[in-house]
């Protein structure tokens, strides 16, 4: 039994590429059974996003395996040739695969490190493959512990923490000025998609308060729908400068729309309140100047750039510390697979049972102390016969079934009834309760797993 | 054994401001919260110190200059502890505590007892007094702080420091809350000073150098809460403000200390 993935992603396929090999969710069920019509994948599970097409695969025969899937994905897409395709292949076995996994769910390989996105499709994806079976025991656990590394990725370092884009850092500027952004006013000035899309921030964190100012009456109408704002005749919005606390200006202007005499007003009729603007228009329309003017900020696309790029080098950073904690769960998960093997679980499963018909003989020996050496000879025979008659159904049917698509299930069933893991589950150092919440899921195979799913895929609708 | 709580304290605070001092260079808060615990203790301790010393010297002990440093310090440092647990703001203490490590280093060089005769409602115009120096000590922080950020923003500097500083307004209404507590504690203060003074040598005032200080300090911390309210005083401007202001509060207490009677009248 092997874990394989063959797949591509932004950092080995351009666009054209990866468009054409991306697998539309309404066709995702088709191309799981197919998948795992495939002779030799035992389970299989197909993450596709606008940046990465995987299959990942639980397989007999590592090569066998990987010329299946890359089969697959030649097979599926016919509007490539496999020259065309498998030149932009990347394939990892065993620990790597399983790390490749754990890294994409952490948001570690996205082309946006820390990207929040990536976890919820891939939660999609598992829950689709759950639906339709394609995946089990092993690729159902190792998924779930990819979501529960992102999630320990997420909170234990500043991943996702600071501003990765032009209009989010202007948010992240404005709550340097202002603590309670619900209490301030944002006045946009002009229709520009940057701006809007600041705005939209500010109103997600919390603004209340939105005035609209644009050359086009028509087009400010629309947007102070959209943001439920005040719309103010661009002749006057200077005057209404004052209120504003937030200036976000990005026209198609050829000029500087505010100057620093507009500023200094501003400022002078709110007392001195610090005003925070933004000039996302090239060329600029805040007159640079304007910067001097105490309790006046000014930041333009440069500044907000400079700052998403000094945001996107920390995230390298903690990105360091995410590859850590990435090898370690791998190397927790890597002993739970390697009890996953037969031969182990057999030999496990003869001496468990050679152990308790020892220590239950040998009480037996303590309170019959008058029996002769044949006599023992006997009792000791009647237990040895009856251990291995009962556990010879089961090793038989193990091994048998430790090749099929469902071994893995067997094998796992057996280590349970027989309790072969609990001393060493006990000593496992970091396996949590959460741990254990998902092998109790994995055994009911679906249906509690699937409620566990979809639900957090629902409130991401909502 | 005061001495030994006070001389611990003093040790304390010394960690205190060592780590949250580091803490301002780092991008994690571990050093934050070992700062936050070491002054915790300090904290504990000199709460003790002062106890005992009010039961050495009677319950109203607080005359000497040595006490009214102290009790400045201590107060300080409650402020800093409940900036720092309600808000979480730990770089408060890289700006609070240094102060009260100072004052309360100033108090140990001092002398304990008071040679002089007092009278003692003199604790009243002390306490009062020390508690309106507080607030200045704080609107002066936040001041500080103010102008920091102020000019990290201006100059585009997204360094550490900048992304330890609280928001603009946050650090505006910490001076003016500062302040608006602290002016009217001062007020008190030097009218009990005034009534005590009455009481003693027969005149509210007598215009020593040290007393003109006070007033010049009173009556310029009253032109900025004014100004505040009625023209706008506020952000860069009442954060320079209060930074003065504070330098005229430490050069009139020096003055008085140097004077060397060792009492806080």
């Amino acid at each position: 039994m092997h874990i394989i993935v063959v797949g591509l992603s932004h950092k080995t396929a351009p666009v054209e590429v990866r468009e054409k090999l991306a697998v539309p969710e309404s066709r995702l069920d088709e191309a799981l059974a197919r998948l795992r019509s495939y002779a030799g994948i035992k389970e299989g599970f197909l993450l596709s996003t606008c940046n990465r097409v995987e299959v990942y695969a639980v397989v007999e025969q590592i090569e066998e395996g990987h010329a299946r899937v890359q089969e697959f994905f030649s097979d599926t897409h016919l509007a490539l040739s496999s020259e065309q395709l498998i030149p932009h292949l990347y394939g990892y076995t065993g620990d790597r695969a399983i790390g490749h996994l754990f890294r994409v769910a952490a948001s570690l390989d996205s082309m946006i490190v820390g990207e929040p996105q990536i976890l919820g499709q891939l939660k999609d994806a598992f829950e689709v493959a759950l639906n339709h079976k394609a995946s089990g025991v092993v690729l159902n656990k190792l998924v779930r512990k990819a979501i529960s590394v992102a999630k320990r990725v997420r909170t234990e370092t500043k991943i996702a923490e600071t501003a990765v884009s032009v209009s989010y850092a202007a948010v992240e500027l404005a709550k340097k000025i202002f603590s309670n952004l619900s209490e301030k006013t944002v006045l946009l000035v002009g229709a520009g998609e940057m701006a809007k899309l600041a705005a939209q921030h500010l109103v997600d964190q919390g603004v209340r308060r939105v005035s609209i100012t644009t050359r086009d009456a028509a087009s400010a109408v629309e947007l102070a729908r959209r943001f439920n704002a005040t719309s103010i005749p661009f002749e006057h919005f200077r005057h209404e400068m004052a209120e504003a606390d937030i200036v976000l200006c990005s026209t198609g202007a050829a000029r500087y729309l505010i100057g620093v005499e507009d500023v200094e007003q501003a400022v002078r009729r709110r007392m001195n309140r610090p005003i925070f603007l933004i000039d996302i228009s090239v060329p600029r329309n805040i007159d640079p100047a304007v910067k001097d003017i105490d309790n006046a900020f000014l930041f333009d696309v440069d500044d907000l750039e400079m700052r998403v790029e000094q945001n996107r080098e920390e995230r390298r950073r903690e990105a360091v510390k995410a590859e850590r904690m990435v090898d370690e769960e791998v190397g927790q998960i890597l002993q739970w697979l390697k009890s996953l093997e037969v031969t182990p679980t057999i030999v496990a499963l003869r001496h468990r049972a050679e152990e308790i018909k020892r220590a239950e003989v040998e009480k037996a020996f303590v309170r019959l102390q008058h029996l002769s050496a044949q006599e023992r000879n006997v009792v000791e025979g009647l237990a040895s016969a009856i251990v291995n008659k009962l556990l010879h159904g089961s090793l038989v049917t193990l091994k048998a079934e430790s090749t099929s698509g469902g071994g893995a299930m067997f094998i796992e069933a057996a280590r349970r009834f027989f309790g072969l893991d609990d001393p060493a589950a006990a000593g496992r150092p970091g396996d949590t309760s959460s741990a254990a919440a998902l092998d109790e899921s994995d055994s009911a195979e679906s249906g509690a797993a699937r409620e566990s799913e979809q639900h957090p895929a629902g409130k991401r609708q909502a | 054994m005061t001495a030994i709580f006070f001389m611990a304290t003093i040790a304390l605070y010394l960690g205190g401001t060592a780590f949250s001092s580091a803490y301002l260079s780092r991008r994690d808060d571990t050093l934050a919260k070992i700062a936050l615990g070491v002054t915790g203790v300090g904290f504990l301790m000199h709460t003790i110190a002062l106890l005992a010393r009010m039961v050495e010297a009677g319950p109203v002990s607080l005359i000497s200059f040595h006490d009214a440093l102290s009790f400045f310090a201590w107060a300080l440092v409650l402020v800093f502890l409940w900036v720092d647990v309600r808000h979480h703001i730990h770089v408060m203490g890289s700006f609070l505590l240094p102060l009260a490590l100072l004052s309360l280093i100033w108090a140990a060089a001092l002398p304990k007892e008071t040679t002089a005769p007092m009278l003692k409602t003199v604790w009243v115009h002390v306490t009062l007094s020390m508690l309106g120096t507080v607030g200045f000590a704080v609107a002066f922080a936040a001041g500080l702080m103010y102008v920091i950020q102020d000019g990290l923003l201006k100059s585009k500097q997204f360094n550490v420091l900048y992304s330890k500083l609280p928001p603009l307004d946050f650090l505006d209404h910490l001076n003016q809350l500062a302040i608006v507590t602290g002016f009217p504690l001062l007020t008190l203060g030097i009218v009990a000073g005034a009534l005590s003074a009455e009481v003693a040598r027969g005149a509210y005032l007598n215009w020593n150098p040290e007393q003109v200080w006070a007033l010049i300090t009173w009556a310029f911390y009253c032109v900025v809460l004014l100004g505040r309210i009625t023209v706008g005083w506020r952000a860069k401007r009442a954060a320079y403000l209060t930074i003065i202001g504070f330098g005229g509060v430490v050069l009139t207490l020096i003055g008085v200390v140097m004077k060397g009677h060792g009492t806080a009248l």
